[in-house]
């Protein structure tokens, strides 16, 4: 199935903005992360189409996935 | 008190007061310069030092502000270019609560760090730098850690919170205490190139959407640091939003956040509650 995955900020140093990619049914948002070597200790913001979404979350064809590090400094 | 507001009155200049009569004043008085600051505003004179904040704010906005208390929690990074915008900006009593001390690695971005006075309390320094700067203006320096079991008695009588901390545990314990307390609270974090602003009504959780379950620990900032321009640009943010929420102005970020990459100069808004629908 074909997913849309934009990345923000620290996470498309070494990556991309936005890219279209392939996965196989049943990828979850934890896959995909892994997929992209980003490390969950360092996810903030999950969204699919716009929805505040956890890890164990599912995709569905057409899905766009954004993915927000986790900010945390003062 | 009727002879300050006569004084106020005749010396009044095109409706402004300058520093030198309100200096004056306190002495033939027997007022502090917040006394005289509050006659002024209250008979529609506006104190000369506020004078271009005039076709934004009027005397009455600015009056509003000066009786305003703002509770800042964390003296750091955003912190410190809080509290001096807050200052300069007039509202009239600053709550800054922090624990620490200054220390080297603090002086590419603190504002009120120096090498002169690094060991110095940070909440100590920013009491020196806001008597320099706007005296009237009433600063109550907390030099202690807040949390969940402390924060309702150290932001007391405060109207708006400023989240401007680096612990993401301490920031949901301090989102806990302002719905508790029925208080708006203005959140930002940064991170190298990149910080997010928002503003959680009482009710909205809008904290713990953000950081749900992820209580502990720190974010990329870990490894990111902090230069010195994000801390400016996302603590001016943070007290824009402020000066609308105390004068009921503009649309604060309520249900959506400002997310800041200034890398690649980007600013994205971005639905955290339900109640905001997103305008696509």
């Amino acid at each position: 199935m074909k997913i849309t995955v934009k990345l923000f900020a620290s996470f498309r140093a070494g990556r991309f903005d936005i890219e279209t990619r392939e996965y196989p049914l049943g990828t979850s948002v934890a896959d995909v992360a892994d997929s992209l070597h980003l490390p969950q200790s360092e996810l903030g913001i999950m969204m699919i189409n716009h929805r505040h979404v956890k890890l164990e979350r599912l995709l569905e064809e057409g899905d766009t996935l954004a993915l927000f590090p986790l900010l945390g400094g003062g | 008190m009727e002879a300050l507001i006569s004084f106020v009155k005749d010396h009044a200049e095109n409706q402004l007061l300058p520093w030198r009569l309100q200096v004056e004043a306190t002495g033939r008085f027997g007022a502090t310069l917040a006394q005289v600051e509050m006659a002024a505003l209250e008979q529609g004179i506006l104190l000369a030092r506020y004078q271009r904040n005039r076709q934004t704010l009027t005397v009455n906005d600015q009056l509003t502000l000066f009786k305003s208390c703002v509770a800042v929690i964390g003296c750091g990074g955003l912190g410190g270019y809080v509290v001096e915008e807050l200052a300069r900006l007039g509202v009239g009593r600053i709550v800054v609560i922090d624990p620490d001390v200054f220390e080297e690695h603090n002086l590419n971005r603190q504002l009120f760090s120096s090498p002169g006075n690094l060991g110095t309390a940070k909440v100590a320094a920013a009491a020196i730098r806001i008597n320099e700067i706007n005296p009237a203006v009433t600063l109550i320096p907390l030099q202690t850690a807040f949390s969940a079991q402390n924060g309702a008695e150290l932001i007391k009588g405060c109207q708006v919170a400023v989240d401007a901390l680096d612990s993401i545990q301490v920031r949901l314990e301090l989102s806990g205490v302002c719905t508790t307390m029925d208080i708006p609270l203005v959140h930002g974090a940064i991170a190298g190139w990149f910080g997010h602003v928002t503003t959680q009504f009482p009710g909205d959780d809008t904290l713990q959407k953000i950081y749900g379950s992820r209580s502990a620990g720190k974010g990329v900032e870990q490894t990111l640091g902090n230069p010195s321009f994000t801390p400016a640009v996302v603590a001016s943010l943070e007290v824009a939003e402020v000066c609308k929420l105390l004068l009921g102005q503009g649309e604060p970020l309520k249900g959506r956040q400002l997310v800041i990459d200034l890398l690649s100069m980007e600013m994205n808004i971005i639905a955290i509650t339900d109640s905001y629908k997103e305008k696509e």
